[in-house]
């Protein structure tokens, strides 16, 4: 690094800037001082890079949906699988630009603050972010959100590491509670063209704000599966985010177990609304509706948030799957229950980590007494 | 009494630079040091002068505390000079050897026929107490505290650990006067590999342990043989002082030379040496020739061992001089790389596992920068084979809360346990030095 940007130099206050920038395209040269000489070659920036990359297919199939859904939505579907994802990139790049422009700033200027290098933390935080929101979310809403997020969610706490709940989903709940008319209900999921108007027969509305019963769009196990409906950017195409699943369970970014035990949670509260007759739909369904299947994969794993032993995972997962169903079947205001079963749960994790490691202490305890 | 133990979680980090199992050189330097900072809980007092003629086996520092405690001479010869640091801090006693050793007079005994007493006392008198070392911390051996038991481990698991039954399966008569030494004082047990030439001594309990690194630490052999409890307190000798105290009991002579293997990505035909602890690095030239500033010098293993530099000297409990690059470049675009299959990750979001014989010439860059702790307990526990949540435990060293880290296990450890954590740490951090502050805040809290 250059002199002037050290400490004590004229530019010392772009210390954690350029420093940033510089370990974004070399390693640093630093060597072990304490401890173990030799270290592994892993560090932050690649297991983030590889939560972004399994992440990459439902982005991508989703900027190709918000054109698919808007030809749907005018009734013309002239356009080819490129014509409609690059429809769909120009609504969703803007959306990215802005809050990673929000972000990013507001990462860089608390490590300035604090003397600190800056984290990579946000590159995830700001890519899920569009993905979570409806296309037509307001930018300066997104730019607002993201802000809030920031900084009430992450440094106050400390910076990456050191929150509570998961940024992305906290920047969503900000927009669904301070903004619930452009966060909800049927206008929202389409992107609409100057001058365009959606076809009467079009309801603009999510399978799940419908419950099964639309006749306009395929709730069919494919439809659903492959994502060919309405909804947040990211989260419709079931495919992808499986996808995205294997990425993170083979490199062991996310946990399968945080995965496994929210699907188990979901088909269980599903299946017993089903017998029980709050619901008509099947309980596997519940699995390919809505926002379950991006919380579980990208949202519930976060290792920041999420619950620390092996056992609290399964506790964790279960909890989240059981309670996004019982919002669902319980709620019929608020159809969809994900993005609160994981804040709430992200506030719970560490109880269910303190109970874990408490019965293992005690357990620990009588053995070593025993003994 | 004998039992298998078969470890899952830990890495052998594959590091090139094995020693070949021949013995080089046999090194008598021109200067020896004796170095009180080697041992943990021991305050030095000076018991010679400049130019004072010692033998080898005399008292040279004593401990403050407890002044029968000695730290010996390990050759003949004379008092050259007394290094000492800040405050006047004694570094070390530096002993230009004779030609010809000679030894303090002592007469051979047999420890059957000894009480635990008289065994006591012949360790502290004749310097091979400071071989025992306490746990809970890792500290000196206390004289009064009678152990629940003695644990020896007769093998290291370390990155290119020295091969013990290289070093020392030609001197088991040693190690059984040695074990029946410390046997009068306390149950002895020894940790080996299965089908170990140690399993032949007598007078102990054997256990044997298969799976990587750290199923040599004598930490997680104790943690699976007889976990230490609150109050309580077990000794550990590693099989070179076993041997040394053996040596003492059949010819009464203070003998700590040892076979020590040089090795490491940068040694020049790693190979293994005979010398005495406080062997200058320097005699080990041969080793790595003029490259020595691009080169760490580690005593010890490249986990846990100590950076002494060119300088430095051999530790006294030490059996390994690892020589390894020091990383001082930068990598572009290092960790954007799919492949970068010259550096070894444990992770799975690297390739490595597709190479699992493969060697790696590692180097002391740390790859990456200090973050906070990111990833959960669990990655980290997979490098540990003992019943603790590891980032529980550095997370109440950090505190500095005395009641959760008894919970989570600091009786249990040293740092050098979770020295496989803080290699896998993608955040890092310095795990086992936040171990050693969480161990010397329970020593200052507890005494």
């Amino acid at each position: 690094m250059n002199k002037i940007f050290e400490k004590g130099g004229k530019l010392s206050w772009l210390h954690s800037t350029v420093d940033a920038f510089e370990t974004f395209l070399a390693v640093p040269p630093t060597v072990s001082s304490k401890g173990s000489h030799v270290r592994d070659a892993v560090d932050l920036k690649r297991i983030i890079i590889i939560a972004l990359i399994a992440a990459i297919p439902a982005a991508l199939f989703g900027m190709w949906n918000v054109g698919y859904q808007h030809g749907l939505a005018i009734g013309d579907t002239r356009l080819n699988i490129i014509g409609n994802w690059w429809f769909g990139f120009l609504k969703v790049l803007p959306l990215y630009i802005v809050a990673y422009a929000v972000g990013l700033f507001i990462e860089f200027g608390t490590a300035q603050i604090r003397g600190e290098e800056v984290n990579e933390g946000f590159l995830m935080t700001g890519f899920l972010i569009p993905l979570i929101i409806p296309v037509t979310t307001p930018l300066w809403m997104v730019g607002l959100a993201t802000a809030f997020s920031v900084i009430f969610c992450k440094e106050v706490f400390g910076g990456t590491g050191m929150n509570i709940w998961n940024p992305a989903l906290v920047a969503r709940a900000f927009l669904f509670f301070s903004y619930p008319k452009q966060m909800s209900g049927s206008e929202c999921w389409i992107a609409m063209g100057k001058g365009e108007t959606m076809l009467d027969a079009c309801t603009g509305a999510t399978p799940l704000a419908l419950d099964g019963a639309s006749a306009q769009y395929g709730t069919g196990f494919w439809d659903l599966f492959i994502g060919t409906v309405p909804g947040s950017v990211g989260e419709t195409s079931v495919i992808c985010i499986l996808l995205g699943a294997a990425i993170l369970i083979w490199t062991g970014v996310g946990s399968w177990k945080i995965m496994a035990g929210s699907v188990a949670g979901a088909l269980l509260v599903g299946w017993i609304g089903n017998i029980g007759g709050a619901t008509t739909i099947p309980a596997w369904e519940q699995l390919l509706l809505g926002g379950f299947a991006f919380g579980t994969v990208f949202m519930a794993t976060d290792p920041v948030t999420s619950c620390q032993t092996e056992c609290g995972k399964w506790i964790y997962g279960l909890l989240i799957g059981m309670l996004c169903v019982t919002v669902r079947l319980f709620n019929p205001g608020y159809a969809e229950g994900m993005m609160l079963a994981i804040l709430l749960c992200n506030t719970f994790a560490p109880l269910i980590d303190h109970c874990v490691t408490g019965i293992h202490i005690s357990r620990r305890n009588k053995k070593l007494n025993a003994a | 009494m004998s039992d298998n133990i078969v470890l899952k979680k830990g890495l052998d980090v594959p590091v090139c630079g094995a020693a070949d199992l021949l013995v080089n050189k046999s090194i008598m330097p021109s200067l020896l040091s004796v170095e009180p900072t080697c041992f943990k809980g021991f305050s030095p007092r000076l018991l010679v002068r400049e130019g004072d003629r010692v033998l080898c086996g005399s008292p040279v520092i004593c401990d403050k505390q407890n002044p029968g405690i000695l730290l010996c001479s390990p050759a003949s010869g004379t008092v050259k000079n007394i290094s000492r640091g800040e405050k006047r801090k004694l570094l070390a006693v530096v002993i230009e050897p004779d030609t010809v050793q000679e030894y303090v007079d002592r007469k051979p005994c047999n420890p059957s026929g000894c009480t635990a007493e008289q065994i006591r006392e012949i360790l502290l008198s004749s310097g091979l107490w400071l071989q025992l070392v306490q746990r809970p911390y890792g500290i000196v051996a206390s004289p009064s505290a009678s152990p629940k038991a003695i644990f020896v481990s007769s093998f290291s698991s370390a990155p290119l650990a020295a091969d013990s039954e290289f070093c020392l399966g030609n001197e088991l008569a040693a190690l059984q006067a040695g074990v029946n030494a410390l046997a009068r004082i306390a149950p002895v047990h020894i940790s080996s590999r299965p089908e170990s030439v140690f399993a032949k001594l007598e007078n102990a309990a054997h256990h044997f342990f298969s799976g990587p690194h750290p199923a040599g630490n004598v930490g997680v052999q104790i943690s699976h043989i007889s976990p230490i409890r609150k109050g309580e307190v077990v000794w550990t000798v590693s099989l070179e002082g076993l041997a040394a105290i053996g040596r003492l009991f059949l010819s009464g002579r203070y003998d700590l030379r040892r076979k020590i293997a040089v090795c490491g990505p940068m040694a020049v035909e790693p190979s293994y040496a005979s010398v005495l602890p406080g062997t200058p690095v320097k005699e080990f030239k041969a080793w790595y020739g003029t490259a020595a500033e691009e080169i760490r010098f580690v005593s010890g293993d490249l986990l846990s061992g100590r950076n002494v530099g060119e300088d430095g000297c051999i530790g006294f409990y030490d059996n390994q001089l690892s020589l390894i690059r020091e990383g001082r470049e930068k990598e572009y675009f290092g960790w954007i790389r799919p492949l970068r299959l010259n550096q070894f990750s444990t992770d799975h979001s690297y390739f490595n596992w597709i190479l699992p014989r493969r060697k790696y010439s590692m180097d002391t860059n740390i790859h990456g920068g200090k973050r906070a702790f990111l990833v959960n307990d669990a990655y980290y526990a997979k490098m540990l084979p003992m019943d603790i949540y590891p980032i529980y435990l550095v997370k109440a060293c950090l505190a500095k809360d005395i009641d959760k880290m008894e919970k989570f296990g600091i009786y249990e450890v040293l740092p050098e346990d979770l020295a496989l954590c803080e290699f896998a740490d993608p955040s890092k951090n310095d795990i086992q030095d936040i171990i050693a502050s969480g161990i010397d805040l329970m020593l200052k809290e507890m005494a």
